[in-house]
């Protein structure tokens, strides 16, 4: 493997090579797409810190270099909040990073953490033009990747500047959690000049950013200094509040005299799989594994007092990215041997691309097309028995649905059950609130302007999208702070 | 933050606090708890029973039993100093209605979240017997508070250095086997006593609601850890309780999830023990208070 100083000096000779001259949109198709800097799998299997280690200066240029700046732009069509992407592409060539980072920001609040997170290889990367020229989506431009540089670039060297707030209008706005819908929203609305507060139920504010996604992923530093910009702009931000239990929504309005809620509380009820077994110990939803290891810091055995469940051998149940989290976070904390158990094949996994990669690069065992039906042990976990499985039709997903194998069970021998198949909508806030409609998986039920059936009452991200994405939940944020300052400029 | 105002030591293990939480203190009501961090970077999220609050001062009184290392460091904070968060009013309220008579049943410091339930009882109408039972006479709590509400109140110890010398469940199957049978039964107490209670009236009968404690991580549904199987069907205790049918709880399942990490906790309590070089009985029933 390539170390990032070698990546990035061979990103040099090419921009030497190149000299500067005007390059034919050939010459781009024939530039080399430039890898992802990387810890060595061996030694991140084991520690915490971030495993993609991000372009060096050369790098970003020669990859902003392969774009073609396509008039037509298909890969802005691609993105959920529509990043002006070969305008900040071109800023990167020109070797103004900062502005390319202002150019995104634009419309994206959150680059840093989208530039790690986001599926761009379903999103802005799919439909590129390059990739298409050269028959791999591989090989489209890695616009997340410079979305990153450019992102860090301006945090690292101090260049962000927080943004402007119109005098203070004296109507108040309550923000209900504080994931990356929530921070949107805040931003936006405190912006025209109105006292907002944020109620986050845990201790610490983020959202899945702090307590789900972990740090070898979405380093929490990078988290903390969008909460610290949030109030640095003026946003309050209260902990420890539980709204429907601590206060109520009608208390809120009453009370406390707030005039607008937005609600970003988020999906937070873990799924289960429904098999029996499953509450011995042993057995543990992704959501609680997860949250132990990181927002309790159970991983800092000398200083955290959380305890996390002494793993040797782990089975994962999922596909996902909350799968591939939690195995490659159980391999961290010690386990042996850590196993992904999928009903399908890889070419179905909703997983980032990247994630699968790097989780096989890390040694995690795929075991595809497994059904899991009982988790075995009394009163401890001793092993999971799965069934065989053949693709069938597809189904309502378009995947090709797992159909069973019967006589196929066998044991697969563990002592940790960790089940990561995704979240429904937790349901507290509603069973506090009866006139807020929801529909019947639970999730709260929005207009085009994301208002709820509750007066002044807007929601977003995925308490109203079912799980989703952190791009689709900052667009949300977003659609309903416009809706809120248009009420609140209104009703003067 | 939230500033402790006084402390009580009640017993050798026992303490009570009372800390400042004015939106908690507003809210609450009987059956309900909080979550409690004592700092705000490492710490544990300890769950922990109301006992009383004063809405006026904007204080709530928690009481507990120094079981683990975190307890243990609670116990060790002075009045005036702060705890790093608590989060609250979670779970379900008491269905408070007027049932007839209630046996209201308080084991060891089960006894604390039964007090507000057994007021509200009382308050709602019914006839209220209180049975409050310890293993030995130093661990009984709020003797007095209880039978200030309670129009008969039973004190056991299972060493009988108190009251009369029984487990809880022997006045509680007396009760039952009396005519007219109580209406309703409440037991709450560590989980075998409420196992056993929730055994001592099913051939008779009487309803009986039990308080579950879990082990819990964020209390609001998200996590999951805190399940146990009631009627065959999985419950969140910190959504879907803490009440719940005692005659449905899988009780040995729930107590063998208590024991998950039963080495990592004795590690740190001994840990613990270490670090504050605790001297327990010394402070024993002085009440201080911040100024
Ligand atoms: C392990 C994991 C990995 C993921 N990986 C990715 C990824 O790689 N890329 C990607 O794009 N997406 C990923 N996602 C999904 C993404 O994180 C979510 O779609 C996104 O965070 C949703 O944002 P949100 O603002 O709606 O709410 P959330 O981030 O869920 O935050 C909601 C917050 O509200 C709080 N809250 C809830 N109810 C209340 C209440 N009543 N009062 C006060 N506070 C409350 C919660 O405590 C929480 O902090 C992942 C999710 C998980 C769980
Ligand atoms: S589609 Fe690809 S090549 Fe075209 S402008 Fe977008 S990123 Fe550049
Ligand atoms: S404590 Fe997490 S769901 Fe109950």
């Amino acid at each position: 493997m390539k170390t990032k100083e070698s990546l990035n000096s061979e990103a040099v000779e090419v921009l030497k090579n190149l000299d500067g001259k005007a390059l034919t949109p050939r010459d781009r198709l024939g530039l080399p797409c430039q890898e992802m800097p990387e810890q060595v799998p061996a030694d991140r299997a084991h520690n915490f810190s971030e495993v993609a280690l991000g372009y060096g200066e050369a790098q970003a240029r020669v990859e902003a270099l392969r774009c073609l700046q396509c008039k037509t732009a298909p890969c802005v069509s691609g993105c959920p909040v529509r990043v002006p992407i070969p305008e900040f592409i071109k800023l990167i060539v020109d070797g103004d990073y900062a502005a390319a980072a202002r150019s995104i920001k634009t419309v994206n609040m959150l680059p840093a953490i989208c530039g790690r997170v986001c599926p761009q290889e379903t999103q802005c990367q799919a439909p590129c033009t390059l990739g298409k020229s050269l028959h791999s989506i591989d090989k489209a431009v890695s616009i997340g990747r410079l979305e990153r540089f450019a992102a860090d670039f301006e945090r690292e060297n101090g260049l962000s500047t927080t943004p402007t707030v119109k005098p203070e209008t004296g109507k108040k706005v309550a923000i209900i959690g504080s994931g990356p819908a929530s921070i949107t929203c805040a931003a936006d609305v405190r912006r025209e000049g109105h006292e907002v507060t944020m109620f986050e139920a845990f201790h610490k504010p983020g959202g899945v950013m702090v307590y789900g996604i972990p740090e070898f992923r979405l380093p929490k530093a990078i988290v903390k200094r969008e909460i610290d910009a949030l109030a640095q702009m003026g946003v309050l931000i209260d902990t420890n509040v539980l709204v429907g239990r601590t206060v109520t929504l009608a208390g809120l309005f009453g009370e406390l005299g707030f005039n607008a809620a937005f609600i970003g509380s988020g999906a937070g009820l873990p799924k289960f799989a429904g098999i029996p077994g499953e509450n011995l110990v042993g057995v543990f939803s992704a959501n609680e594994y997860l949250t132990r290891a990181n927002l309790m810091k159970a991983w800092d055995h000398d200083h955290a007092e959380t305890p996390i469940y002494p793993s040797k051998i782990v089975m994962v149940i999922g596909g996902g990215n909350v799968a591939m989290d939690s195995a490659r976070m159980a391999l961290r904390l010690g386990a042996q041997e850590v196993h992904i158990v999928y009903r399908r094949t890889g070419a179905e996994m909703p997983a980032r691309a990247e994630e699968v990669e790097h989780a096989k690069a890390e040694g995690i065992i795929f075991d595809f097309l497994q059904a899991p039906t009982r988790v075995l042990g009394t009163g401890t976990v001793n092993g999971l028995e799965v069934q065989r499985c053949e693709l069938g039709e597809p189904d309502g997903s378009g995947r090709r649905s797992p159909v069973p194998v019967p006589g196929s069970e066998r044991p697969l021998p563990c002592d940790t059950v960790i089940v990561a198949l995704g979240n429904e909508s937790n349901p507290l806030l509603k069973q506090a609130t009866p006139e807020l409609a929801v529909d019947k998986r639970g999730r709260i039920i929005v207009d085009e302007n994301g208002m709820t059936s509750m007066p002044a009452v807007y929601a977003g991200g995925d308490i109203v999208l079912g799980s989703a994405t952190v791009i689709l939940a900052m667009g949300e944020g977003r659609r309903a702070a416009n809706a809120i300052n248009a009420l609140l400029a209104g009703a003067s | 933050m939230n500033r402790i105002v006084s402390k009580y030591q009640l017993s050798d293990e026992v303490f009570r606090i009372e800390v400042e939480a004015p939106m908690i203190a507003k809210a609450r009501k009987p059956g309900q708890f909080v979550i409690v961090m004592l700092e705000e970077e490492f710490s544990e999220r300890i769950p922990l029973t109301i006992a009383d609050a004063d809405p006026d001062r904007g204080t709530i009184t928690l009481i507990f039993q120094t079981v683990g290392a975190s307890t243990h460091r609670l116990a060790a904070r002075k009045p005036g100093d702060s705890v790093g968060g608590i989060l609250g009013p979670l779970g379900n309220p008491t269905h408070i209605v007027n049932f007839g008579t209630v046996v209201c049943v308080g084991g060891g410091i089960g006894v604390a979240p039964l007090h507000p339930i057994a007021q509200a009882l009382k308050k709602a109408g019914n006839r209220v017997i209180a049975i409050v039972g310890a293993r030995t006479k130093e661990l009984i709590v709020m003797e007095a508070e209880i039978r200030a509400i309670a129009d008969e109140t039973i004190v056991v110890t299972d060493d009988g250095t108190y009251g009369r010398k029984a487990l809880v469940t022997e006045p509680l199957k007396e009760l039952c086997g009396a005519s007219p049978k109580p209406d309703l039964a409440v037991a709450i107490g560590p989980p075998i006593m409420m196992k056993f209670c929730a055994e001592a009236t099913r051939p008779f009968g009487v309803h009986t609601v039990v308080s579950l404690n879990t082990i819990m991580v964020d209390g609001t549904g998200m996590c999951g850890g805190c399940r146990v199987s009631v009627g065959g069907e999985t419950k969140f205790v910190c959504v879907d309780g803490p009440e719940f049918d005692g005659h449905l709880v899988d009780f040995d399942a729930m107590m063998f999830r208590l024991k998950s990490y039963k080495n990592q906790e004795d590690e740190a309590h001994h840990r613990c023990h270490l670090d504050l070089e605790i001297d327990k009985a010394k402070d024993t029933g002085r009440l201080q208070r911040a100024d």
